[in-house]
């Protein structure tokens, strides 16, 4: 198998007084779909928000293509092209759907190929595309911070739980554009607690637990294993 | 792990009435008007308020503007601002006095030339002030509001001190360059020239600084960095050399509203900065923190009010804007236009 486009070795992380990531090692293989699961509150979004440098590393190393991204401040990581989806979204309500989009396109203007892409992958986007983004429903806004990340073609997308609360139809849509990423050949992180999703798009699957991550395999292995998932996550999945 | 359910609740659109109720604030302007219309007995000293109170508006909202930015891109309190307009009005009055030959002459023309030589001085000299004062005094102590108050406090004083030292003790009277003094008379109302070329100026500035919010990318970067500077960052930008940027703006755009002030006075302090910041605090807080356009109506209010409570009861006149202060507040917590903050 090719290096791995991300790697995470022995991260550490702490949150105010709170020690958080309790070594984290996990691994991004290039060109695929890696979710990361686990139960509520054992440390994925504080995983992303790390290789963002949004939260700093304390110990371990932060590895992107080669090099150690740990120390470097967030604008840079974003520029060595990651494309980042947050837990809470992002948006910037006040600017219409447009202005977000504008200001995700870092290198320059909107491709407009692209962008005709991805208001047909997306059509509320191109429904509101002068309408403040504050005024969009939940779905709606989730596929606009989708979509802003998807705006220029990125290396590696972090993405955070984009199905949580939403209904099935949106769901698949979201579906639909990851896979459509994936087969650009770009690599996923992706937290997503909806199980038929993480199965038809993961490739590679990393379990979390208590700030560390517990078991790593093929996503197919982990699917097939009721018992497995039971021990890992308290629950199985299959129950969804 | 479940899908959610087809009655999952969804988090619908505002609908056009609370979005109508958003932008009530912009009628408190026209409202305030006809209030002081009705209020005041003699229709013309109400247009001479009105123009006055509107010029006063315009120099406080260009003193205010900078100031409403810094805070809502880094959460910088700085209470140094006010050395920014001290600075620009001596700067400036002095360069205008050097002048006295433009500022003297008849002549439209050359008294412009003169006032746009001092503005660009003036300007200049408190941006690089600006670019100082944010490397040594507020950078270390991002984050903590407690150390900017008192780091920026301390900061004035002694920028203040050192008026003191260049221009001396004494407060420093001028006149108006030549075709600038004087009034014209509307419906019966005497209305001073610079005023009427007050209202003009700070119309057309406000109406650049929203064309460049609303229509370049560095607007959009700040305007987006105010709601969530986070993702600003996650997205790419550099949002701190953004707010250095923004600071030394503002801090020039202060040095400006102190020239303005200035030519409005005909005289200049040291403290005259520190003392106009009781009136800029309070636009920046009932505009809603991060909001230029609430800064904007916040001023022209506050401008509006002075000028027609100072007419009907002079006593009053001070505590009126902190009764605005209060009532704002009551309505809306957050200021009348609040940006709507992530986190
Ligand atoms: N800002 C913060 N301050 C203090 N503790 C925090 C903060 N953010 C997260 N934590 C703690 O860090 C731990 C990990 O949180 P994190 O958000 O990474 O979990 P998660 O796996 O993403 O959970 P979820 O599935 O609920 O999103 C939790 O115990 C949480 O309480
Ligand atoms: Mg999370």
């Amino acid at each position: 198998m090719s290096d791995p486009v991300l790697s995470l070795q022995g991260v550490h992380t702490d949150i105010a007084q709170y020690h958080i990531l309790r070594g984290v090692d996990l691994e991004v293989p290039a060109g695929g779909v890696t979710m990361l699961l686990g139960r509520n509150g054992v440390g994925k979004t504080t995983t992303l928000r790390t290789i963002m440098g949004l939260w700093r590393a304390k110990e371990g190393r932060v590895v992107f293509r080669g090099e150690d991204i740990a120390a470097l401040p967030t604008p840079a990581i974003a520029r060595r092209g990651i494309g980042f989806v947050p837990e809470d979204m992002g948006i910037f309500s006040d600017l219409s759907v447009e202005e977000n989009m504008t200001l995700a396109a870092v290198s320059g203007p909107i491709d407009a190929e692209r962008l005709d892409w991805l208001q047909s992958v997306f059509p509320p986007l191109r429904t509101f595309w002068k309408k403040e983004a504050g005024t969009l429903s939940g779905g709606q806004k989730q596929m606009l911070s989708v979509a802003r990340a998807m705006i220029e073609k990125r290396r590696l997308y972090l993405i955070d739980e984009p199905t949580k609360g939403l209904a099935p139809a949106i769901v698949a849509t979201l579906a639909g554009a990851l896979r459509a990423l994936k087969q650009e050949g770009a690599s996923i992180l992706l937290v997503e607690q909806n199980f038929s999703v993480a199965k038809a798009l993961g490739d590679t699957c990393a379990v979390m637990d208590d700030g560390r991550v517990v078991w790593a395999g093929e996503m197919a292995t982990l699917a097939g294993d009721t018992a497995l998932q039971e021990r890992l996550m308290g629950l199985s999945m299959e129950s969804a | 792990m479940t899908a959610a359910p087809d009655h999952a609740p969804t988090i619908t659109g505002l609908s056009t009435w609370q979005r109508m109720q958003r932008h009530l604030p912009l009628l408190l302007v026209p409202l305030l008007v006809v209030v002081g219309y009705l209020a005041i007995p003699a229709t013309s000293s109400w247009l001479t308020l009105t123009v006055s109170g509107l010029a006063m508006g315009m120099m406080i909202f260009i003193m205010a503007s900078g100031l409403t930015l810094v805070f809502g891109l880094m959460d910088v309190i700085n209470f140094g601002h006010g050395a920014f307009i001290s600075v620009g009005a001596f700067v400036g009055v002095s360069i205008l006095l050097a002048l006295g030959s433009l500022t003297g002459a008849p002549s439209l023309a050359l008294n412009i030339a003169a006032v746009l030589v001092a503005v660009a001085g003036a300007m200049a000299a408190t941006a690089v002030m600006g670019w100082i004062f944010e490397r040594v005094i507020v950078k270390p102590v991002y984050g903590a509001h407690l150390k900017q108050i008192l780091v920026t406090m301390g900061g004035l004083i002694i920028v203040e001190q050192l008026i003191l030292i260049v221009w001396g003790p004494d407060e420093i009277f001028f006149s108006r360059p030549e075709m600038l003094k004087g009034a014209i008379t509307f419906a019966g109302a005497a209305i001073e020239k610079y005023r009427l070329l007050a209202v003009g100026f700070g119309l057309v500035l406000f109406l650049a600084m929203i064309w460049v919010l609303r229509s370049t990318k560095i607007g959009l970067i700040v305007r987006a960095g105010v709601q969530n500077g986070e993702m600003v960052e996650a997205l790419g930008y550099r949002l701190r050399i953004v707010f250095v940027a923004v600071f030394i703006a503002g801090s020039a755009l202060a040095g400006l509203g102190g020239v303005m002030w200035a030519l409005y006075q005909e005289v200049i302090t040291a403290h005259m900065g520190q003392e106009m910041m009781v009136l800029v605090f309070i636009v920046v807080i009932i505009g809603g923190l991060g909001s230029v356009e609430g800064c904007f109506i916040g001023a022209l209010l506050v401008g509006l009010l002075q000028n027609y409570v100072g007419f009907i009861e002079p006593k009053v006149a001070l505590i009126s804007n902190i009764g605005l202060l209060v009532l704002i507040l009551m309505w809306r917590p957050q200021g009348m236009l609040p940006v709507v903050k992530a986190k």
